[in-house]
C-alpha cells in the first residue's frame, strides 16, 4: 500500500510539475495541458483516495480495482493517439496547400518580374 | 453535358516531374514540338536534381513546389494555376515520357462529350505485360469505375489524362494525394460531382528511365492498397457543391 502511495506521487505530482514546466517554457499549449493536468489530477486523487478506484470497479462489476485503471488509462491513450493522428492529418493537408500556394506564388512573382514594364504575366 | 467549347480552347499541360532531369527536357521539346499551341507547366515536386532547370532550358513554364508532395500534390498546383490563369482545357502529362503527345488532339477532342477523358491503355492499341496479381488489382478497379462511370474503362491507372473547364474547377479544390489517389479516387470524385468520364485508346512508350520494380509481394500490396483506396473512395463524402472554388485573376 506504501508502495503504491509513492509512486502515485511521484507520478502525478512529477507529471504536474513536468507540464507547469513546459508551459512556462512554452513548449506546450494551454489546450494540450489542459488534457493531461486533468488526468495527472484524477491519479492524484486516486493515489490520495484509493477508496475511489475500489468504489468505481466494483460499480463497474470489476474484480481487480487496477484492471480498471489499466482499462481506462490504455483507452485514453488509445483515444489521444487516434485524436493525435487526426491532427496530424489536418495539419499535412494545410502544409501541403501552403507548399502549393507558395510555389504558385513564386512562380507568379518571377514571371512578373520577368515582364516588368509589360501589362502582366498572363493575357 | 458539357457545354461546346471554344474554338481553340486555352491548352495547359501539366507535368509532374520528381527527379526526371535525364528525360523532362526531351519530353517537354517533343511536347512543344508536337503541339506548338499549347502552354507546358512542369510542376517540379522537390526534386533535388537539375528538373526544374531541364524543364525551364526546355520552354516550359516551371512551378517548383518547395517539397516533394507526390503526384497529387503536383497535379493540384497545376490545376490551381490553370483555373488562375483561365485555361479552358488541361492535361495531365508524365515527364518520363511514355505518354505520347500526339495523342493530345485526339483526347482533347474527346472533352465534346465528357468532362475527364483517360488515355487508357488495354484498350486495343499496343501491348502491355503486366504481372498476374498487378494486373488482377487493375481489372478490378476498372471493373468498379466502369461500372461507376456507366462507360468501359480500362486503364483507370493512367496518368495520361485531359480535362475541362468543370472538372478542373473541381480537381482544384479536391484532388487527393494520398497513394493511387491522384488517378483512382480522383476518378471516383469526378464521378460523384457529376462529371462524365471516357477513355480514349492509346500507345504508350516505354518509359524512359526503367523502373518498373515487379515482385510478387510489391504486387500484392499494391492490390491490397487499391481495394483500400478504392472502398474509401466510394464510400467518402464529397461535397456535390463546391463551397470555396479558387478565384481566376485576371
Amino acid at each position: 500500500m506504501k508502495a503504491t502511495l509513492v509512486l502515485g506521487l511521484i507520478g502525478s505530482l512529477g507529471t504536474l510539475v513536468f507540464l507547469f514546466e513546459m508551459l512556462r517554457r512554452r513548449h506546450l499549449r494551454e489546450k494540450y495541458a489542459v488534457l493531461w493536468g486533468t488526468v495527472a489530477l484524477c491519479s492524484l486523487l486516486i493515489t490520495i483516495f484509493p477508496g475511489i478506484l475500489t468504489w468505481l470497479a466494483d460499480a463497474a462489476g470489476v474484480e481487480v480495482p487496477s484492471n480498471l485503471l489499466f482499462f481506462l488509462a490504455s483507452l485514453l491513450l488509445l483515444l489521444t493517439s487516434i485524436q493525435h493522428s487526426v491532427e496530424l492529418g489536418r495539419l499535412e493537408e494545410r502544409t501541403r496547400t501552403l507548399a502549393e500556394e507558395t510555389a504558385l506564388l513564386r512562380l507568379e512573382l518571377e514571371s512578373r518580374g520577368r515582364t516588368t514594364g509589360e501589362a502582366g504575366p498572363d493575357g | 453535358m458539357p457545354t461546346a467549347s471554344p474554338a481553340s480552347p486555352r491548352v495547359l499541360v501539366v507535368m509532374p516531374a520528381w527527379n526526371e532531369e535525364e528525360s523532362v527536357g526531351a519530353t517537354v521539346r517533343s511536347l512543344r514540338a508536337a503541339q506548338p499551341g499549347i502552354d507546358v507547366l512542369v510542376v517540379d515536386d522537390g526534386s533535388s536534381d537539375g528538373t526544374a532547370a531541364e524543364a525551364a532550358r526546355a520552354g516550359a513554364i516551371v512551378c517548383p513546389l518547395p517539397f516533394n508532395l507526390g503526384v497529387g500534390g503536383a497535379m493540384r498546383a497545376g490545376y490551381r494555376y490553370a483555373v488562375q490563369h483561365g485555361y479552358d482545357v488541361v492535361a495531365q502529362v508524365d515527364a518520363d515520357g511514355q505518354h505520347d503527345g500526339a495523342y493530345l488532339p485526339e483526347l482533347i477532342a474527346a472533352l465534346d462529350s465528357a468532362d475527364v477523358v483517360v488515355g487508357a491503355r488495354f484498350a486495343g492499341r499496343g501491348d502491355y505485360q503486366v504481372g498476374f496479381v498487378r494486373g488482377l488489382a487493375m481489372r478490378l478497379l476498372a471493373a468498379v469505375l466502369s461500372r461507376l462511370a456507366g462507360t468501359r474503362l480500362t486503364d483507370v491507372t493512367s496518368g495520361f489524362r485531359v480535362i475541362n473547364r468543370r472538372a478542373l474547377h473541381i480537381f482544384a479544390t479536391h484532388y487527393p494525394a494520398e497513394y493511387l489517389g491522384d488517378t483512382v479516387e480522383s476518378l471516383v470524385i469526378a464521378l460523384r460531382t457529376g462529371c462524365t468520364v471516357r477513355q480514349v485508346p492509346v500507345e504508350m512508350r516505354p518509359r524512359a528511365g526503367g523502373r518498373a520494380s515487379q515482385t510478387p509481394v510489391r504486387a500484392a500490396i499494391y492490390l491490397a492498397r487499391a481495394v483500400i483506396a478504392l472502398g474509401l473512395a466510394l464510400v467518402r463524402r464529397w461535397p456535390t457543391t463546391l463551397e470555396h472554388p479558387p478565384k481566376e485573376h485576371v
